[in-house]
């Protein structure tokens, strides 16, 4: 085996294969990448919480049962960072946010509860836009995460801590949750792959819910294939989600195993490139449709008519929804309690609380929301939003009437720099143009990185969107566009990332 | 939907009720911000919807129960742990009513 530094750049797929050749033990596998995180996390911040103890004894606890001769699952000993957006028990989960700073949770998410069951082993917890409100991380009360590709630069948001600690070799694997682009756009932004899968195709339950009917947890890694295992690991019918869909996991890894496009009909959406779009963006993504083209696939134009308005449907229903998830923030059973004297009454203990412990942005939302759903805006905004949101349904049912998948590019930039869009919200709330739509209609959407823009040398993501519980396609596509780029460039675009 | 411009006592008013203490001197640029994105999400109201359903959620699905079987919930030491006062085995909170006059 490779000196221990090296296990770094091996791919959840290949750690396995060593660990099951007796080459390489987990606790080796995780030593090195706890020594990689030691290294570039000063630079990068991709971590909250680093639990040095908690994965050396996960990983050991793999190595006995393999040297006892146990059956194993597929990815058991492998590595995976998780969005600290998902509670873990005993471990700090703060989702960004100084209200639940030092908060451990008395019990661990559905999506922890499966990793522990594939044996897979927990790093730490990752940043993220605070509550998952953002599209660059620098909403975190703990600091921004930084690009690994240009440290000036965002790594997307708000899954910005799990995307960086993939694109940056601390992690193979990573978990984080996408409500409007959370996966996607940090996939884009860093060259690694995203995906939100299916709502309901994967268990919400202890996933601290920003607008519980978008938000959807999925994996990040640097191949699809590795992608395919971490989604099949964590996905499934689970009764602790009433929105959990009870049926057959699609099959994520066969369709990544084959990635045959040959005779698939695959939509461009004519709303969603060009205009608005950066041209080194434009142009990767028009190279990769001509490679899928190349590869036998039908390439024709779909509309989205309603696409336009997706993002003003979805700043009215996340922040509605967002301001009745949050007011369980009010300092009362766990988490922050500031100014109780005494004197002042649980009211003012809870509004002292709130303004101490939600950022700004946070604060803009849950206002923005208890005003879009007061008397007398109810129905011109919530109300209208809602009726927005099956308009665009009804656009993607039309558009899978013709094709098996859409595509478009994920991000409509590369990687902006830090505090370029900070203060200025509807200029942020843009990058998710074109990733929104897919949870609007609660339909599954990958990002994979297709290559560089020539005006910047940052990376670039295409983003597959299918029908419900058709996740299989996405892998499909995207294990075609990752071979098709080796071919063309003989190696993939995470592997041109800086060494820090 | 052209929507009244917010002022900084709107601010202050949608603070109470999200029971956020805002500090005065932050009212007006909330007010700014909160303009600005209700101008941009206010295009809602050229999509003429009268005839369409609203979508809460993307399933076709209501009144989802499982199995009534006992399962091992919380513990009260578990579900105390994190609280920030506690007083005989229970959440302490600050009062909840107004002194009477």
């Amino acid at each position: 085996m490779s000196p221990t530094a090296d296990l770094t750049r091996l791919s959840a797929l290949d750690l396995a294969a060593a660990m099951a050749a007796g080459e390489v033990s987990s606790v080796e596998i995780t030593q090195a990448h706890l020594d990689r995180i030691e290294a570039v996390e000063p630079k990068v911040h991709a971590f909250l919480h680093v639990d040095p103890e908690g994965a050396l004894a996960s990983a050991a606890s793999v190595d006995a049962r393999r040297a006892a001769g146990e059956d194993l699952p597929a990815l058991a000993g492998v590595p995976v960072a998780v969005k600290d957006v998902l509670a873990t028990r005993g471990t700090p989960t703060t989702c960004g946010s100084a209200i639940l700073r030092g908060w451990r949770p008395p019990y661990d998410a559905t999506v922890v509860r499966k990793i522990r069951e594939a044996g897979l082993v927990i790093l730490g917890k990752t940043n993220m836009d605070e509550f998952a409100m953002g599209s660059s991380t620098e909403h975190s009360a703990y600091g921004p995460t930084r690009n690994p590709w240009d440290l000036e630069r965002i790594p997307g948001g708000s899954s910005g801590g799990s995307a960086a600690a993939v694109a940056s070799y601390s992690a193979p694997l990573s978990i984080g949750t996408d409500t409007g682009g959370s996966i996607r756009q940090p996939a884009a932004l860093t060259g690694t792959v995203g995906v939100k899968p299916t709502y309901g195709g994967v268990s919400r339950y202890g996933l601290v819910a920003l607008a519980s009917s978008l938000d959807q947890a999925g994996p990040f890694a640097r191949t699809v294939l590795d992608a395919a295992m971490l989604h099949e690991a964590i996905a499934g019918h689970d009764p602790l989600d009433s929105t959990s869909i009870d049926a057959a996991v699609p099959p994520v890894v066969e369709a990544a195993l084959s990635g045959d496009v040959d005779g698939m009909r695959i939509g461009l959406v004519r709303q969603l490139r060009g205009e608005g779009f950066q041209p080194g963006v434009q142009a990767r993504f028009d190279e990769a449709v001509d490679l899928l083209a190349s590869k036998g696939a039908i390439v024709t134009e779909v509309d989205l008519p309603h696409a336009e308005y997706a993002l003003a449907a979805y700043y009215l229903i996340l922040p509605s929804e967002c301001s009745s998830n949050l007011a369980k923030f009010d300092g009362m059973r766990f988490g922050l309690r500031v100014g109780d004297d005494g004197q002042r009454s649980a009211s003012e203990v809870m509004s002292l609380t709130r303004d101490e412990g939600f950022g700004p942005e946070v604060k803009r939302r849950i206002m923005l929301g208890t005003y879009a759903l007061s008397k007398g805006y109810y129905d011109a905004y919530y109300g209208q939003a809602q009726k927005v949101r099956t308009l665009i349904a009804r656009d993607f049912a039309e558009a899978f009437a013709r094709v098996d998948v859409v595509l478009t590019p994920t991000a409509p930039t590369t990687a902006f720099r830090l505090g370029e869009k900070l203060d200025d919200p509807v200029a942020m709330y843009l990058n998710d143009i074109a990733t929104i739509p897919a949870n609007l209609a609660g339909i599954p959407g990958m990002s994979v990185p297709v290559g560089l823009a020539a005006e910047d040398g940052l990376p670039v993501g295409l983003q597959i969107m299918a029908p419900a519980m058709a996740d299989d396609r996405l892998y499909q596509v995207g294990a075609a566009l990752e071979a098709g780029l080796v071919e063309l460039y003989g190696h993939t675009t995470i592997e041109e990332a800086p060494q820090l | 939907m052209p929507h009244e411009p917010l002022t900084p006592a709107d601010v202050a008013h949608l603070a109470h009720l999200a029971r956020i203490n805002l500090p005065a001197d932050s009212l007006g640029h909330y007010a700014d911000q909160l303009d600005a994105i209700l101008d941009a999400v206010s295009r809602v109201a050229e999509v003429a919807a009268e005839e369409v359903p609203p979508m809460s959620h993307p399933q076709d699905i209501a009144n989802v129960t499982r199995a009534d079987v006992v399962v091992e919930g919380l513990t009260r030491d578990d579900a105390l742990a994190a609280a920030p006062a506690v007083e005989d085995d229970r959440f302490r909170v600050p009062r909840i009513l107004e002194d009477a006059e």
